[in-house]
């Protein structure tokens, strides 16, 4: 079945923001797929909001539409673009919904626009579940015991019939948003509740419970002549009861047999075609009775999945790719295998080692959150690791987390170490981020595997496994004589994983003697291959793992190379953004005619896609993994060719971090002891007095006394934060006694915020800043060469005031307010600081600026955040530029060259990024945006004014602004002046106010109308309570702002009520007026869609 | 893993790797073969007692063996028939339900000798470069298992069949019609599918073509069976007399003998097919079946006249399977009853029926 010769135009829409359920697995999708659509010969118009994608780079698609994820915005561009087809399959849940959306609008049936591959009604069948579960009875599959409600009673009724435990799933949801475990019926009608909200189409699925199966997830593809492959099979390492997302995951399946593996692949297939999966990939999740074998289906994805790209990486089979082509109507066979180049893709792989992944959470910015694991997926990114067998991925998969550990064993956890038995027992059994550690610590303690397996359900194999790493680590402890062990006996513990760190901290040895003594005895770090094919046939994609083992794979060239470090697992503060910059640098290094070899172990990313760099270091990100990458690399130059460089500056901290370990004199760009420089306090505040700069004012304090004495020098409101942490970890803002002393207390005391991150030191003191109120945050990136010349990439006005991190601020380019002497000051302090710090490459400054005056906040000399954003917005491909310069390119170069626009783009458009925030989540976290950053993801908005540039941008981050009815204000006495002018311009705009009774007052004593008055939560008295007044749906939109942390229970309870009632609440003052303006200008001058390509003409 | 003995595996071509014994330890410390690599996921105890391996050691591509245990209800025959295996890491705990023991227990039990915690890898890769090779393994001297290496020999021009093949006829199932099966090395499985549609009477492969006859059957099977095809002109001759009389149904080595009957050639591929992925192609219906091989040799393109090609492999394009509709026979090379293995081509035992319907 060939090419399908009927389509020329084809639409493929993108995921959005990363989220949690949905992070970077749709931009390696999306990309592949904009990818091999276009070498296929077809026009692709793409439809994203995050700017932060590769697939949304203007060089992806034909069209590059980076607009909100919204059923009529796509109509629109539908009607602009009229393509013949829909790729859905590849964007997730988002891309999925709003397919369904435009089927359910006739839009695509008007249009002439037909969906490929999967037709609406298998999306229907594969997402609705009484569709899916009356699928799964026809062909004789089945489920567990079930029923949908509409409502809480008629849950109830179901669960009288089912029993406990039950659990709770809202329909049409991404990630098991809404989702819940209950074991009785008051906790049973919560969750029911808070799923029929969840739910867009206000259903649940009650179901029974079966938590302690095991669980699997099989990789299907199918193409039109009904071909069936597996690509992948997955085994949880959590049982059943965690949603798959938060389970460590093992690839291939252990501990089935052929027999029951082979029933569950025709299972597989089954489903699929009765779902009615024409083409592509799609997932089934299967539960498994460990005592019977007995076996459920419990969901399938008709579409490509986190799970898929995991499945990708895993086994070097790409499935977002070779879908693509089956939705334009190959079959299996026509497709060849990338990696053998000889052989068909109608086939399916098999791997010759373990993947293990790990997911990572971020509970340490979520106070509030209990970081009990559940149905509901909680974890903002992950980590794999490849090894030749289950302990050695899976010690590779821990120090990939970078937490601190360097692998599974680690001898006595102070944090188990003091627990009882039954204690200890406890944290083993209910998953959180730290059981896997306590499972080690009960190992280590003694407790058999029988037991652990008894009391967990964790797979006795899994378990058998770890207890192997535990012996070795049990003789390491008690002491060996390792400089007399043989080649076997260090191959036996480095099989297990063990890194010479983790053995020289076992063995109160120095690393660098392990490492000497292991490689006297001859056991050294070898390359294996990812070949989809187990050695069978030659594989022509250098695509690696390292490992103990006789022979390495690295095939030797006779071109120079450039080591590119990657970001490591996505988390709050360090994301996607990262990713693209060290993609974009692999692709200016090839241009450039080196050969590019990435290192990560993020398994979601285009980074770790083998096709982009020349070779890929499936690899965890610390100083001995890298190491034994970059010998690999020096040994397999021949002919004079050399490893040119590594690149640390553009993965965020990870490869930064690693700079320290590595020779000086091997790193591109900017030197480290720069890096250094503007990260330590003392030298940067030297710094900025050497240029004249001026800084807020502040010092450094270890005690409370201490922090007392700078405040009465620098006078409240000041910022309190821990040195060296990373996303504004733990950051405050302080206004009174009451508070410095809870603050400092926290950051200070043992079991505080910082506890796990080695606590507050000499060298790590609290830093105390003025705090500058009301003054406007502005970010620069810019780009400075090694002969001195600067080219300012852009400059961003935040729209939250100072103390909002940067990155959880919605802001603006070009800047909005700022005057041009401002604007002038902020180039020139640039590129005082760039050339003050010698900075080759990217250069990231903050500032604040207030009554005119500039103030230097913080200068980062690598890439920032908002380099893709700037990227967008501009045109200009500031990271590809960034590593031109730091090879030795100059500016004059690159300008003359055209790369590079002679002065800063000023774009006729306004550009506005918008942060998105997990807060759904974690109902239980406050939701006001403080200098912590809590965001997981970004959208941009583009448009013709900032009005309409921000009504987008709020529009793709979810919380679209209403156009008429009620807006409740409850703002903090600091911002009712200016809160003055937001009520009068909602009034002008026609909205009903609604006020809380102190903001009610000063607004109806200076002439505003306020219609609701509203009373404490709780209290009646003297209005309707802000909590019932939310929740009836007579409010469209919230502006609450808080004036401080603590006790601000009312506050905290109207942002609570917003977010499970879906109405969009704003927590600055600045973010209310931002949004009375757009929708000021939206109702002025209406929305229009633009492609990045024709905004960047 | 230290507390295993060491062992060294050698090639015929002096390549050396260093493991630990495993298993059945045999006395002296020898086990000598030809090595192949199968690379199955999983299903590691029907592939140890698959017959067909006969005079192999096979290698495990997949590092961690064991993990499920062992029952005997994967078993394919009675007891295993390769030489020995080679594993990366072999499971120190079995964890299955159906499971009534560990792996090693079992190699024990039957005498098979292992070698674990070598780079298999690079066993592989070397296989894979230079083709199936005779070689030696064990915790002997490392010069003794050199010298056994050098001398050891492969599975050319050697009848295996003989010797594992049933003494005594046996009958499965309860079928309208009647399938007599030759018995090369018949798997389980494949009698176990047969038995699912048909009556069906298991041969020895010394059977002659008139007995069979005699027994008055509907189809005759060809099974599956070790070594080479070339060794076996004895059966060929037998097979040759049925053509035409009955309809029959040739899998792998039954496969290459109903080629032979039919005027082929065979030929040594150079490290054969062992594993459960590889795809092959009906070519009158287009579709794709994923299967479960295990083979040496295959059957010459340019050898076949009286027959034509009906699946082909598209890895390397060796002829699957044969049909010769005028004297109702085919044949597949692959194991379509699987075990282990997928079941994509389970369809072809319908289509064995049916051949018995237009009878």
């Amino acid at each position: 079945m060939p090419r399908r010769d009927d389509l020329t135009t084809i639409m493929v829409i993108g995921s959005g923001p990363i989220v949690i359920g949905q992070a970077c697995e749709f931009d390696y999708s999306g990309t592949q797929a904009c990818q091999v659509l276009r070498e296929e010969g077809y026009r692709v118009v793409l439809v994203n909001s995050n700017p932060a994608t590769i697939m949304t780079d203007p060089a992806t698609a034909d069209v590059t539409y980076v607009e909100p994820l919204d059923a009529e915005v796509i109509e629109d561009i539908l009607e602009r673009e009229r393509p013949d087809a829909l790729l859905p399959t590849l964007g997730g849940q988002t891309a999925l919904n709003l397919t369904m959306q435009l089927v359910e609008r006739g839009v695509l049936e008007r249009l002439g626009v037909e969906v490929i591959g999967a037709r609406p009604e298998a999306i229907a069948t594969a997402e609705n579940r009484e569709l899916f579960k009356a699928a799964m009875a026809d062909i004789g599959l089945a489920v567990p015991e079930s029923g949908f409600a509409h409502d809480v009673a008629e849950a109830v009724v179901i669960a009288e019939r089912i029993g406990w435990p039950i659990i709770v799933r809202p329909s049409y949801i991404l990630g098991g948003a809404g989702t819940g475990i209950a074991h009785g019926f008051e906790e049973f009608r919560r969750l029911a509740a808070e799923g029929l909200a969840a739910s867009p189409i206000g259903e649940i699925l009650v179901e029974k419970s079966i938590a302690g199966w095991k669980e699997y997830e099989l990789e299907v593809m199918r193409d039109r002549a009904d071909n069936c492959v597996i690509i992948c099979s997955i085994e949880n390492v959590d049982p059943m009861g965690v949603h798959t997302g938060d389970s460590i995951t093992v690839a291939p399946a252990q501990t089935l047999s052929d027999v029951e593996y082979q029933a569950m692949r025709d299972d597989a297939f089954a489903v699929l075609r009765r779902v009615g999966v024409e083409t592509g990939g799609s997932n089934v999740q299967f539960a498994v009775n460990p005592t019977t074998g007995e076996r459920l289906v419990i969901e399938m994805n008709p579409r490509v999945s986190r799970s898929s790209a995991l499945a990708s990486k895993a086994t070097g089979f790409p499935i977002a790719k070779i879908a693509a082509r089956l939705a334009v109507g190959y079959s299996l066979d026509e497709i060849r295998n990338d990696i053998t180049k000889v052989t068909p893709a109608s086939f399916e792989p098999v791997i010759d080692y373990v993947v293990t992944k790990i997911p990572r959470w971020a509970f340490e910015k979520l106070p509030g959150a209990s970081s009990t694991l559940g149905t509901r997926m909680q974890s903002v990114g992950e980590v794999m690791a490849i090894g030749r067998n289950f302990a050695e991925s899976l010690q590779k998969a821990v120090r990939s987390l970078e937490q601190g550990r360097a692998g599974f064993a680690l001898g006595r956890d102070e944090e188990f170490a003091t627990l009882s038995d039954e204690a200890l027992m406890a944290r083993c059994v209910t998953a959180t981020p730290e059981r896997l550690f306590a499972l080690h610590s009960a190992l280590l303690r003694g407790v058999t595997v029988e037991e652990l397996a008894r009391q967990t359900r964790i797979d006795p194999w899994f378990l058998a496994q770890m207890d192997e790493i535990v012996s070795v680590e049990r003789n390491l402890l008690e002491g060996i004589d390792l400089a007399g062990l043989d080649r076997r006996a260090w191959l036996a513990i480095k099989r297990l994983g063990f890194t010479d760190t983790q053995i020289a901290h076992l063995c109160d040895a120095e690393a660098a003697d392990v490492t000497a003594w292991r490689r006297r005895a001859g056991a050294n770090t070898v390359f294996k291959t990812v070949d989809t094919c187990a050695a069978e046939f030659e594989a022509t994609t250098p695509y690696h793992y390292s490992t103990y083992d006789d022979t390495s794979e690295v095939v030797t060239s006779s071109r120079d190379r450039v080591i590119i470090l990657g970001s490591g697992p996505n988390r709050i503060g360090q994301g996607i953004e990262f990713d693209y910059c060290c993609v974009h640098a692999s692709y200016a290094l090839s241009a450039m005619g080196y050969e590019t070899v990435m290192v990560n172990c993020n398994p979601e990313t285009v980074s770790t896609d083998y096709s982009t760099s020349d070779r890929l270091y499936f690899e965890p990100l610390t100083p001995e993994d890298v190491a034994a990458v970059i010998e690999a690399e020096q040994e397999a130059c021949r002919d004079g060719a050399r490893v040119a460089g590594v690149i640390v500056s553009l993965g965020g901290q990870t490869p930064l971090k690693l700079s320290h370990s590595l020779d000086p004199a091997i790193i591109l760009g900017t030197p480290v002891a720069s890096i250094d420089a503007a990260e330590d306090r003392e030298r940067w505040s030297a710094i900025c007095q050497r240029l004249g700069l001026r800084q807020p004012p502040g010092d450094v304090a270890l005690t409370l006394d201490g922090a007392r004495a700078v405040v009465s020098r620098i006078g409240y409101p000041v910022l309190v934060r821990p040195s060296y942490v990373l996303g504004g970890r733990a950051m405050e803002i302080v206004y009174d006694d009451e508070s410095l002393a809870r603050v400092m207390n926290n950051l200070t005391s043992v079991h505080g915020a910082l506890a796990r991150e080695g606590g507050v030191s000499a060298t790590r003191p609290i830093l105390i800043d003025s705090f500058l109120e009301d003054a406007i945050e502005v970010d620069v990136d810019a780009i400075r060469d090694a002969t001195g010349d600067l080219y300012i990439a852009g400059v961003m006005e935040h729209v939250e005031e100072a103390g909002v991190h940067s990155g959880d601020s919605a802001c603006a380019l070009p800047p909005q307010t700022l005057s041009a002497p401002v604007l002038a000051a902020l180039d020139d302090y640039t590129a005082r600081i760039a050339n003050e710090l010698g900075v080759v490459g990217l250069i990231n400054v903050q500032y604040a600026v207030k009554d005119e005056e500039v103030f230097v906040l913080e200068a980062n000399p690598r890439a920032s955040r908002t380099v893709p954003f700037v990227a967008k917005a501009t045109g200009v491909s500031v990271a590809q530029v960034a590593v031109r310069v730091m090879l030795g390119e100059t500016l004059g170069q690159l300008r003359a060259s055209g790369d590079v626009p002679a002065t800063t783009p000023q774009p006729g458009y306004v550009s506005v990024k918008e942060a998105v925030l997990p807060f759904s989540r974690f109902p239980d976290v406050d939701t006001v945006l403080g200098p912590e950053m809590r965001s997981t993801g970004e959208v941009m908005g583009v448009g013709e004014s900032f009005g309409i540039a921000f009504a987008k941008a709020q529009l793709a981050a979810g919380t679209g602004l209403p156009d008429t009815g009620q807006v409740f204000l409850s703002l903090a006495d600091r911002d009712k002046d200016h809160g003055l002018d937001l009520a009068r311009q909602l009034s002008e705009l026609g909205f009903t106010l609604a006020a809380t009774v102190g903001t009610a007052g000063f607004l109806r004593a200076h002439g505003v109308k306020v219609a609701t008055l509203v009373g404490k939560v709780g209290l009646a008295d003297l209005g309707v309570d802000a909590v019932s007044l939310i929740a009836s749906g007579d409010v469209q939109l919230v502006v609450n702002t808080p004036s401080g942390k603590g006790a601000h229970a009312d506050g905290a309870q109207i942002r609570h009520a917003s977010i499970v009632h879906g109405v969009p609440c704003l927590t600055t003052l600045n973010a209310g007026l931002a949004a009375a303006k757009g929708i000021a200008d939206t109702r002025a001058r209406g929305w229009r869609v633009a492609s990045l390509q024709d905004l960047h003409r | 893993m230290l507390t295993r003995p060491p062992a060294t595996l050698v090639l015929a071509d002096g390549t050396a790797f260093d493991g630990y014994a495993a298993g059945f330890l045999p006395e002296g410390g020898l086990t000598m073969g030809e090595f192949v690599f199968n690379t199955s996921l999983a299903g590691y105890q029907e592939i140890i007692t698959d017959p067909s391996y006969a005079g192999q050691v096979i290698t495990f591509t997949y590092p961690h063996i064991g993990n499920y245990g062992v029952t005997p209800l994967d078993d394919e025959a009675a007891r295993p028939w390769c030489r020995g295996v080679v594993v990366r890491d072999l499971s120190p705990v079995a964890s299955n339900w159906r499971s009534v023991g560990e792996l090693e227990d079992y190699l024990i039990a039957h005498e098979v000798p292992a070698i674990v915690g070598l780079d298999t890898r690079r066993l592989t890769r070397h296989l894979r470069a230079h083709g199936a090779l005779p070689g030696a393994f064990g915790h002997g001297a490392f010069d003794d298992v050199a010298a056994a290496a050098a001398r050891a020999t492969g599975t050319d021009n050697t009848d295996y069949v003989s010797s594992v093949s049933t003494s005594t006829r046996y009958s499965r199932g309860e079928g309208q019609r009647h399938v007599v099966a030759y018995d090369f090395g018949i798997k389980t499985t494949m009698v176990d599918q047969l038995a699912a549609r048909f009556r069906v009477t298991v041969v020895p492969a010394a059977t002659t073509a008139a007995e069979v006859l005699e027994m008055a059957p509907d189809g005759v099977m060809l099974s599956n069976g070790p070594g080479d095809p070339a060794a076996l002109s004895g059966l060929v001759e037998q097979i040759s007399q049925l053509i035409g009389v009955v309809p029959i149904f040739g899998i792998c080595l039954g496969h290459q003998l109903l080629g032979v009957a039919l005027g082929g050639r065979t030929f040594k591929l150079p490290f054969g097919h062992h594993g459960g992925n590889h795809p092959v192609k009906d070519l009158a219906t287009g579709r794709i079946e994923i299967t479960a091989q295990n083979h040496n040799y295959a059957l010459a393109a340019d050898s076949l006249e009286r027959v034509h090609v009906s699946h082909v492999n598209l890895n390397d394009g060796v002829i699957e399977g044969i049909a010769s509709p005028s004297t109702r026979c085919f044949s597949v090379q692959y194991h379509p009853e699987a075990g282990p293995g997928p079941h994509d081509a389970r369809y072809l035992f319908d289509r064995f029926a049916a051949l018995m319907e237009n009878d």
